[in-house]
């Protein structure tokens, strides 16, 4: 699953080489091999290795609090998102409803590395969402579709219809 | 080291970031609006207060209690957190430090994020764990195990990397966070605590583990920690690292001892008293099989998906001395049995005398060991169903509707959903049947078919209105949530289980239809509705309650004490829904103290070769004709559990189950068995001799040990399959433990080695004798033929598998073994051929329905001897012969290998081989087999 995330990161970069990869332990913790020095471990730190490879450096935020953001974001996704209960689903997309209420992207108006990667772990609690449950998180729901519709970044994942098309509700005629 | 504002450097590095015009807004805020927040006794906020120390950033510290709510967005509260410059918060301590860290123009670097990383996914957990254990648990001493595997990564890392801190010689943001992630646990080892001791020195360090700690250890962070949610356990196993497992002292010396054990007295868990009732103080389990229906005689996916599964488990809990009761039954009711009874012109009740029958003899022959196997058509089945029906119409959870029915004017009366045949409204297949399309599998709404046919008339019916009573699922939908919600958190349910549950959940319960125009089954007692009869779905699960009524007037005892008792269902995927959703419903709403299934087991499909098995267009091997194939009972089922379909779906195939038959039952398994008791006979006149253990000897034990625990955590889980993989390793470990250590040779060489020789013997025969334990629920003739002619003690059976499991040495020194003969048969490749060509059906039963193909079958006299039957008949059996050439034959085997071993010249070993088919060929014929082709590779024996 996260050798499938980096490859199509990857893809998104525009990286030409493809880099070669392993994984590690149980938990299939991506390991990739690297030329230069020492392999690199751990889905936050080789993503943004190739960021930074790819001279993408904005994608990790553009100052020193967006960078901040951007970290806490790619650490909440690989300790928070992964073997979550039925619970913790709950508690995540509330808080991250709250969180996006008044935001575009996670690191305020920016698109960065923490919405491609919080995308593709979210994508499997949103695929399994109810119409209704949805709408009850509709600043996800709304953040989800305008990000895998973001040019270049769905790649291995299926698109999810996220809102029903509403044009009148019944309780206004 | 010094903390050092680095403000100038900071900025020429923000510069260099392209696009960076924003980093001025920085200057003007930085310690303005900024606020840390922290709290005792959690170490996360050591990390922060640390690394605010170490780098200098002027922010000022607020000091809240660790419940209080500061990150407006998160639910629970979050701590430390950080006010940002620009009004958002941190909420992560690591991104907190990595900021600090990079105010002061020190940024990470990828090996930092990667320690950063593993601190947050790897120890983390483990500390948790840890913590939790020892704080709230009070068991201390298990966290150095819990932590073992994290530290041991560390220590490894600062060793190799021979620097002062973590990365290199200065203080990085990594050095901070792990410190102060360890800082309540520390252990001994040494390079952690070296480098631990050098940043603990360090004057901001210190102040923060004072302010956040308070100097009271460990007990410091109790009223934190006991508000954090408790960790799981499984988290901590992750930390161990792949690849060859290797056995260490502690747990040779655990095998060891538990080898020296003394078998326990007295037979409980084989002896059973019926009634069996729930008792206290024992592990009550109440385990029922999905009611096969009884107008067809099950196929092997019904077999493997049901009733053989739920035979193992059970089985394995009667070993594991839980109170068990085990019952299953013909669910006889239905529109099916009608149709049945009306093709072979026998009323319904004649249909189900004959079926329940031949449902038994199956299930008999593949040892299905039922405390009590019923049916539904019983009086106890009215009662309770019509008690249920009361209790539910006298707490409102029945409501009446008019339905839309399909009414056949010819006959008289409502036509049922599988009284109407037509054209599937989804994929135009033009029989499909009126609940359901058996090509594309949907499920149809009757008056949807097109071009509808009544099935007894050929006539079209008409559409006409009936008033019929429908469960109201929504009204539970609440009360079922809640409860599913405990039960599938506490239980063990499959993970398909949970899903199809869930997906029914969130498509939203709709009202549900319980009545049936019908004359076969349960009445429905209400006056408005007496010409009618409960819908089987109703019905059926209702099967369980008075199936066990019929076998104990105390059937309360199980179904109406939740308190003492679990439930275990088993069944194939597609009956999930009713079994967690509807019948649960059922009961809910009757309100009867009703005792809830608390573990679903489901198995995905078996399929058949490449097709489906299909009871209505009849694909596929039956129940009924599985035992004239010759093959075994007990191969059957040891293959059927092998491919047995947990967590996907799998195939039947002829071919692969003559493989796993030849590879593992006869060269692995077989292979092993018989070359121990086969030594103890020939070297030591059939007593098991002396055993002096060395070394090696006890790796082996810890090796089967481990493999013994692995198969019980996975028992205990029911899964099955994955469990008989680890006998298999048993016999594999210990055929290599054999092929190493040559007893064969040895007997012949000194005192020295005659005793080595005897050690690997009486090793080996007792690991023959666990084995025979573990395979008692898959193999249980098989089992118990092993345990005869090793003269084993029947109290083995209860003493191996009881707790974690111990292999103990159940036939010490002196023990008497029986008469040692081969467990296993080969299966030959062209009795395979042919019965895959019998059985394979496609020109037999392939689009025919089931009735049309057991004519083809019946057409054959029963008795007949089958085409490709194994030719037991074959002229010269002779079993004394067969002895005398067994001996023969492993004598010559011996001879053979030696003289491999010593490489001798190869024309002798050449004709030394031929000998050796020679002498094969013969048992063969002794024992009635056919010979092995001469191009066999000689098998070692």
């Amino acid at each position: 699953m996260a050798l499938r995330e980096l490859s199509s990161l990857e893809k998104y970069l525009g990286l030409k080489k493809p880099n070669k990869y392993s994984t590690q332990g149980d938990k299939k913790v991506p390991v990739l091999q690297n030329n230069t020095g020492p392999p690199l471990v751990g889905l936050v730190t080789v993503a943004c290795h190739l960021v930074k490879e790819a001279k993408r450096p904005e994608l990790l935020g553009d100052s020193a609090e967006s960078r901040a953001v951007v970290q806490q974001w790619l650490e909440y996704r690989v300790t928070k998102l992964n073997n979550c209960t039925k619970d913790d689903i709950k508690t995540i997309l509330k808080d991250l409803n709250m969180y996006l209420q008044d935001k575009v992207y996670l690191a305020e108006n920016q698109f960065t590395l923490a919405d491609i990667l919080m995308y593709y772990g979210i994508q499997p609690l949103i695929v399994d969402l109810a119409i209704q449950e949805k709408e009850q998180y509709v600043n996800v729901t709304r953040w989800f579709d305008h990000i895998q519709h973001y040019p270049g970044i769905r790649r291995h994942l299926s698109p999810v219809v996220v809102l029903r098309n509403r044009i009148y509700t019944s309780r206004h005629h | 080291v010094r903390p050092r504002l680095r403000c100038s450097l900071l900025f020429s590095y923000l510069d260099t970031v392209k696009g960076d015009r924003k980093s001025s807004r920085f200057r003007v805020t930085l310690g303005d609006r900024m606020e840390l927040i922290v709290s005792e006794g959690n170490p996360q906020c050591l990390k922060v207060l640390a690394a605010l120390g170490l780098t200098g950033v002027q922010c000022p510290v607020q000091h809240v209690h660790h419940e209080e709510t500061v990150v407006p967005f998160l639910s629970r509260p979050a701590l430390p957190a950080l006010l940002l410059p620009n009004g958002q918060h941190l909420f992560s301590a690591n991104a907190i430090c990595q900021y600090l860290f990079e105010v002061n123009g020190q940024d990470s670097s990828d090996l930092c994020r990667q320690w950063l990383e593993w601190e947050a996914t790897t120890l983390q957990p483990a500390l948790l764990q840890a913590l939790h254990k020892a704080v709230l648990q009070g068991k201390g001493s298990e966290m150095s195990q819990i932590l073992q595997g994290p530290l041991n990564y560390l220590d490894r890392s600062l060793s190799k990397g021979n620097t002062t801190y973590i990365i290199g010689e200065a203080v990085s943001v990594a050095d901070v966070v792990l410190w102060a992630a360890l800082y309540p646990v520390l252990s001994e080892l040494s390079s952690v605590k070296s480098w631990f001791d050098r940043i603990a020195a360090i004057q901001s360090c210190k102040s923060a583990a004072q302010k956040v700690m308070q100097g009271k250890g460990l007990q410091g962070m109790k009223s934190y920690l006991q508000r954090q949610p408790a960790p799981q356990s499984s988290q901590c196993s992750d930390t161990h690292e792949e690849g060859e497992r290797v056995v260490s002292e502690e747990e040779m010396e655990a095998a060891f001892l538990a080898w020296n054990r003394v078998l326990n007295v007295g037979s409980p868990s084989t002896e059973r008293h019926h009634p069996i009732l729930p008792q206290e103080g024992k592990r009550n389990i109440l385990l029922t099989s999905a009611l096969p229906y009884v107008n067809n005689v099950p196929h092997l996916g019904n077999i493997i998906g049901c009733v053989l599964s739920a035979d193992v488990f059970s089985r394995y809990g009667r070993l594991r001395d839980w109170n068990l009761l085990f019952v299953c039954g013909t669910d006889e009711y239905g529109t099916a049995t009608e149709n049945k009874a009306r093709e072979e012109g026998l009323t319904p009740k004649q249909i189900c005398d004959k079926y329940h029958a031949i449902h038994s003899s199956i299930y008999k022959w593949f040892q299905i060991d039922f405390d009590f196997f019923g049916r539904t058509t019983t009086e106890k089945q009215t009662e309770i169903a019509q008690d249920i029906f009361w209790r539910l119409h006298k707490h409102s959870f029945l409501v009446e509707d008019t339905v839309e029915q399909l009414r056949c004017e010819t006959c008289q009366r409502f036509l049922a959903d599988r009284f109407v045949e037509g054209i599937c409204p989804h994929c135009a297949y033009p029989e499909a049947r009126g609940d359901q399309c058996d090509k594309c599998g949907r499920l149809i709404n009757a008056v949807e078919l097109k071009q509808p046919q009544c099935k007894v008339c050929k006539e079209t019916p008409v559409i006409r209105s009936s008033k019929h009573l429908f469960l109201d699922l929504p009204k539970l939908e609440t009360q079922l949530e809640q409860w599913l919600d405990k039960s599938t958190r506490t239980g063990d349910w499959t993970a398909n289980a949970k899903q199809i549950t869930r997906s029914w959940l969130r498509d939203g319960l709709k009202p549900r239809c319980i009545t049936r125009d019908l004359q076969w089954g349960t009445p429905v007692p209400h006056p408005d509705f007496k010409e009618k009869v409960f819908y089987v779905w109703f019905d059926a699960p209702i099967g369980y309650l008075s199936i066990t009524a019929n076998y104990t007037d105390k059937w309360e005892k199980w179904w109406k004490n939740p308190q003492q008792v679990e439930l275990y269902n088993f069944m194939a995927k597609d009956n999930v829904p009713f079994h967690s959703v509807v019948f649960p419903c059922s009961l809910l709403g009757a309100q009867d103290n009703y005792t809830l299934v608390n573990h679903l087991i489901a198995t995905e499909y078996l399929n058949y070769e490449d097709t489906k098995f299909s009871k209505s267009r009849g694909v596929g091997v039956f129940g009924d004709m599985a035992k004239d194939t010759g093959i075994p009972s007990d191969v059957w089922r040891f293959y059927l559990l092998y491919v047995r379909p947990e967590g996907q779906d799998s195939a039947f195939s002829w071919a692969d189950m003559a493989l796993k038959n030849n590879s593992e039952l006869l060269n692995n398994l077989g292979n092993f068995i018989n070359r121990a008791g086969m030594f103890v006979t020939k070297f030591f006149e059939g007593y098991v001799p002396a055993m002096e253990l060395q070394q090696e000897d006890k790796k082996l034990l810890a090796l089967v040990s481990w493999e013994l625990q692995q198969y019980i955590q996975l028992m205990d889980k029911v899964k099955i399959r994955d469990a008989l993989k680890h006998i298999l390793n048993i016999s594999r470990h210990g055929n290599q433990y054999i092929q190493v250590n040559e007893p064969w040779k040895k007997i012949k060489g000194g005192e020295t080695e005659r005793q080595r020789a005897g050690t690997v013997t009486g090793v080996s025969v007792n690991i023959a004798c666990l084995l025979s334990v573990m395979l008692s629920p898959y193999m249980p003739t098989v089992s118990q033929t092993l345990r005869d002619q090793l003269n084993a003690p029947q109290s083995c059976l209860n003493t191996m598998l009881q707790g974690t499991g111990a292999f103990v040495c159940s036939l010490r020194a002196g023990h008497r073994i029986g008469t040692v003969s081969p467990l296993f048969q080969k299966l030959e490749g062209d009795h395979i051929e042919a019965l895959k060509k019998r059985f394979g059906g496609q020109q037999v039963f392939y689009g025919s329905l089931w009735t049309t193909a057991q004519k083809a079958v019946g057409s054959q006299p029963a008795d007949a001897p089958a085409p490709a039957a194994p030719a037991a008949e074959v002229n010269g059996v002779d079993p004394e012969k067969a002895k005398q050439l067994t001996q023969a034959v492993t004598e010559q085997g011996d001879k053979v290998r030696a003289l491999k071993a010593q490489k001798a010249d190869k024309a002798v070993i050449t004709a030394e081989v031929a000998k050796l088919l020679d002498l094969k060929k013969q048992l063969a014929v002794a024992e009635g087999k056919n010979p092995e082709p001469a191009s066999q590779k000689s098998k070692k024996k």
